[in-house]
């Protein structure tokens, strides 16, 4: 089983990492883009094959550990493997 | 498993030539299986073996008086009194930084501080000379972004401060930058660790990162030229974690204080390999691995890939059979992966055995041995004439203002502030700072932990005199870093070198690379300043077109006081300006010859560089230090690019005091400002202090005139310019914030 | 006095506030392995800036989750004066012993400088030795200082005094500002700047003697 995990920072808090994307963007020709967020993806692998468990488990490390929920949000992905 | 054949193409692929191929069968008796040829070509590549250089490396004094360790370690160790040792090295890591700047010079310092660790000094202190193509080259300012970025990642995060350096901009770096960096060690001059791996049957450790595929091939990357295919090398740049670098250096000094090291030695270029030999022929043993013992990042490594592989942050030690158990528990409770991977032998062959195969058997002795020790010839390159001083290159008779020619000059790139650069390194990390970048002095000056004793370190070359003059510059650039460090009033005691040139295949590279040898061995004698650990960086050129030859310098010396130092800052209003030294107004391959007359701009240099009289240089700089330690001076700056000019701003810079200075008749004043002569110190000496300074210096026969006086917010040269202080420091300050901005 | 420096993996500036606070209390400090359980008695903790865990994931993160970091937590609870520098605020906003979070800098660079700071309350334990609004110069030293918390928290900060050191020219983005701050019990400091840089007329300054002889002061 694996977890992909996207944290990024909370709207509202300031991003100067996603501001700087956007505007180099925009410097190199691609003026659609009107904002950029950056964050980040974890991913775990997982030795189980209780998918509710694994959620249940990512979550508790998500509050634990892999996102300060001062400043960022999370989201989980459980996907099953062959 | 595949058996590979050994084909010609595959032999030309190593960077081995025939003969050397047929040396290694003949020393075989057969021919080598692929994981002998991976090694034979690593170990007599040029990076590893020295190949163009090693026989005019020998040419150079390497013993002094406080000399313990000389060039043939992983550092040079000299004596800094009270039982204590400075252990210090310099390296280029030039070709993997314009690939992957960040990591490349990343893994340069990471790199570094691992030479000077392995022999049992925690480092005090990093350095790094820089030197980036034009600015108006399109790469230039990701490159330098890039290179800086990951100097301080690096640094920053392993705690060690990054005290100084230099760092240059010149079109002929454009497709070839060169990062060097240098690491300064604090040990017991007693526990000086030796990577020579004495005695039979002793176990060998690994210790540090897992093993990956990182940067195989990279010490033949190093010794290749780029051509328009580098950006495919990009696979081969390894990845610097400054993390555990940190837990490796408190690992080391934990398990250094105790007596299991019998030697140990850091896995650097050709990783495995080359320091597995290494330890083993210094110590006269063979040693015997097995390779599945080695820590691994990925799966399914080849015995070839795991002894090629760049995989950074790593030791190899032998440890005394029955200490095993503290070297485990040590490196353990620092979280480190450690494995007992191989023993000693009395066979003299380096033996590894993969899945219960033996997958290389080689005796070790011809891989130092056998090492191509090639004569490359060399063209002696001409003499050019001397730029004499005549109307013709008067400012006033071609119509410049003094004014304009202050401000090309300070904010000309390799003068201008390097601010934007030094506040991204931590420079004060382990209290015992005293100075560095930021006072803008001529060395930068850390205290021994504890004491009231520091040790003063600097970096210098000057490009454009070397390749106007391979052995004059050569000279020179030892000779700057003396003057830099008696600057500070530091005894200068020894230097580390890194000699950074172009393809050693072609006549004239070889020439420039032998003559400044001859000149650095030169100043070297003169001056009582041995070499004590250096490096090669060669086929630095792309497409056929070399760098200029840059042999950079690192010197290091000895305050023994830290209440009798100087700086270039503590003049007071009212303190005399003093010139000391010899000033004829040289100006050929000066900065001003370059910029303002243009002779930059031709292919080749045209003029002479100043040359240095060493005698001249020892007996200032040795009147310099009496100074200091008498408190005769507030204030001291050696003169380099720019002249007596450069050096009276850069003081007022420092000082936040204007100056007033009047010429000499015997000298043009544009000679008089911007000359470039050698062996000269500006100091600011008070009132009472003028007339013995000044007399005292005659009698020694040191030139010494009376030519200002500091104070005031103007900087004023009678006859040709009288600027604003505040407004020529923020031109200085403001070059490079702006070129760097989005 | 007795005080504690806690050492975590590559907590790089550990013996530099060992040295400080040697010299200006006149003991030795303990230092503390980070897989300690329990803290020795000791009257004032130390947690020191440097880079723990390489910076990875976040700064200060995985220190924070350190099993001496729970017995902080709970000695602070009962009084123990606790102070952060650098990465050890971060660690302290981490462990929830500090509001707010410190993100990257503003400019995206890692700054070193002597930084002009304000010092904004000095009716603290930490600040006792300080001048009402005394200007200082403290060193700075980080790539992550850029002091964060919801408009909520900063009302609190500002209005229960909990703000203690300000930027002058603030080099980060800090929001109000804010070099450094308190828990509302004023037992536990967190601020970005070095004070252990600061206390060696060779260091360049000797601003953040005063804030060591707050705490030996108030400990007394």
């Amino acid at each position: 089983m694996k977890a992909i995990i996207h944290i990024g920072l909370k709207p509202g808090v300031l991003d100067p990492q996603g501001r700087t994307i956007a505007r180099s963007l925009a410097h190199m020709g691609f003026d659609s883009v009107t904002n950029a967020r950056q964050g980040k993806t974890i991913e775990l692998n997982l030795d189980t094959e209780d998918a509710e468990k694994a959620q249940l488990d990512v979550e508790k490390m998500c509050k634990q550990l892999l996102a300060n929920t001062v400043i960022e949000d999370y989201q989980i992905e459980i996907v099953e493997q062959d | 498993m595949i058996k590979i054949v050994i084909t010609p193409e595959l032999i030309a692929e190593h960077g081995l030539s025939e003969a050397e191929y047929e040396i290694i069968c003949t020393r075989l008796g057969r021919t080598p299986n692929i994981n002998e040829l991976g090694i034979f070509s690593v170990m007599w590549s040029e990076h590893c073996s020295y190949k163009s250089s090693r026989r005019h490396l020998k040419k150079m004094l390497t013993k002094g008086d406080r000399v313990i360790q000389g060039p043939g370690e992983n550092a040079g160790v000299i004596d800094i009194d009270d039982g204590d040792a400075i252990i210090f090295k310099m390296e280029s890591h030039n070709h993997p930084s314009y690939i992957e700047p960040y990591q490349g010079a990343a893994t340069g310092v990471g790199g570094i501080m691992r030479d000077v660790f392995t022999m049992g000094a925690r480092p005090i202190a990093n350095l790094n000379a820089l030197r980036f193509g034009d600015p108006s080259h399109p790469k230039t300012k990701s490159l330098v972004a890039g290179v800086v970025h990951g100097i301080g990642g690096y640094g920053n995060c392993v705690g060690v401060p990054t005290v100084g350096g230099e760092t240059n901009f010149h079109r002929g770096y454009n497709d070839n930058i060169l990062v060097n960096a240098m690491c300064v060690g604090l040990a017991k001059a007693d526990k000086v660790f030796y990577s020579a791996a004495e005695g039979v049957g002793n176990p060998i450790f690994y210790v540090g990162s897992k093993t990956g595929r990182d940067g195989i091939h990279g010490a033949t990357m190093a010794s290749a030229e780029f051509d328009d295919d580098s950006e495919q090398k990009r696979p081969t740049v390894q990845v610097g974690d400054p993390f555990t670098e940190k837990l490796l250096i408190e690992a080391c000094m934990e398990l250094m204080a105790t007596d299991a090291i019998i030697a140990i030695q850091d896995m650097g270029a050709a990783g495995l390999t080359s320091s597995s030999i290494e330890m083993a022929d210094k110590g006269g043993v063979g040693v015997k691995m097995n390779l599945d013992k080695v820590p691994q990042r990925e799966s399914n490594m080849t015995p070839y890939e795991m002894m090629l592989s760049e995989s950074q942050e790593r030791m190899l030690m032998v440890i005394q059979p029955g200490k095993e158990h503290i070297a485990i528990e040590i490196f353990e409770k620092w979280d480190l992966d450690v494995a007992e991977v191989g023993i000693t032998t009395d066979t003299g062959h380096l033996v590894l055995t993969h899945k219960g195969k033996t997958v290389c058997d080689i005796p070790i002795a011809p891989l130092g041995d056998d090492a191509p020790n090639l004569r490359r010839p060399y063209s002696k390159p001409k003499i050019l004439e001397t730029l004499n001083n005549d109307p013709v290159i008067d400012p006033i008779e071609r119509g410049t203002d003094y004014k304009d020619i202050i401000s090309i000059l300070i904010t000309s790139p390799d003068i201008a502030s390097k601010r934007w650069i030094w506040e991204q390194y931590d420079r004060s990390v382990m209290g015992d700072t005293v100075q560095c970048s930021n006072s803008g002095g001529d060395a930068a000056i850390v205290r021994i932990h504890g004491t009231n004793k520091a040790v003063a370190i600097t970096t210098d070359c000057t490009p454009r005199y070397v390749a106007a003059d391979a052995f004059e510059g050569g000279k020179q650039a030892v000779a700057e870093t003396y003057r830099n460090l008696c600057s500070v009033g530091a005894e200068p005691i020894a230097i580390t070198d890194c000699l950074n040139f172009g393809n050693p295949e072609r006549k004239d590279v070889m020439g420039q690379f032998v003559r400044s040898i001859e000149g650095i061995d030169a100043a070297c004698r003169a001056l009582d300043y041995p070499v004590v650990s250096g490096n090669v960086s060669l086929y630095n050129e792309t497409n056929g077109q070399a760098i200029p030859p840059t042999p950079c310098i690192g010197g290091v010396g000895l305050i023994k006081d830290l209440d009798r130092y100087a700086t270039l800052a503590g003049a007071k209003t009212g303190d005399h300006l003093v010139l000391l030294g010899n000033t004829d107004g040289w100006l050929g391959a000066s900065l001003y010859a370059h910029l303002i007359l243009g002779h930059d701009k031709s292919d080749a240099p045209i003029y002479a560089p100043p040359p240095v009289d060493l005698k001249a240089e020892k007996a200032v700089g040795t009147y310099i230090r009496r100074l200091i330690r008498d408190r005769r001076v507030n204030a001291v700056h050696d003169l380099s690019d720019g002249g007596l000019a450069l050096a009276a701003i850069e003081m007022a810079f420092a000082n936040r005091l204007g100056f007033e200075l009047k010429g000499s008749a015997d000298v043009p004043l544009y000679a008089w400002l911007f000359g470039e002569d050698q062996g000269r110190y500006l100091i600011a000496v008070e009132d009472n202090s003028l007339n013995p300074v000044i007399s005292t210096a005659r009698g020694l026969n040191i030139p010494a005139q009376r030519i200002g006086v500091v104070g005031g917010d103007r900087l004023i040269a009678t006859g040709a310019f009288d600027l604003s202080l505040h407004d020529t420091h923020m031109e200085y300050e403001n070059w490079l914030p702006n070129y760097m901005a989005d | 006095m007795q005080s504690a420096v806690i050492v975590f993996p590559a907590s790089n500036c550990d013996r530099d506030a060992a040295t400080a606070l040697e010299k200006i209390t006149g003991h030795k400090p303990l230092m503390v392995w980070h897989e300690e359980t329990t803290l020795p008695k000791v009257d004032f903790v130390v947690i020191p800036g440097g880079f723990s865990y390489g910076d990875y994931l976040r700064s200060g993160a995985i220190a924070a989750r350190s099993p001496i970091v729970r017995d902080i937590i709970k000695k602070a609870g009962n009084g123990l004066p606790v102070a952060g520098f650098c990465n050890g605020f971060q660690i302290l906003t981490e462990a929830g012993l500090l509001p707010g979070a410190l993100m990257r800098n503003k400019g995206l660079r890692f700054v070193c400088r002597p930084q002009k700071l304000q010092v904004v309350n000095k009716k603290t334990m930490f600040t006792s030795g300080y001048k009402d609004s005394e200007e200082i110069t403290i060193p700075i030293a980080h790539f992550d200082g850029n002091y964060y918390a919801d408009e909520d928290t900063l009302r609190k900060l500002r209005k229960s005094g909990q703000i203690l050191f300000k930027y002058i020219d603030n080099p980060n983005g800090s929001l109000n500002d804010i070099a450094g701050i308190c828990n509302k019990a004023g037992n536990v400091l967190g601020m970005m700047p070095h004070p252990e840089r600061a206390v060696d007329p060779l260091h360049g300054g000797t601003d953040g003697i005063a804030l060591f002889k707050s705490v030996l002061e108030a400990v007394r």
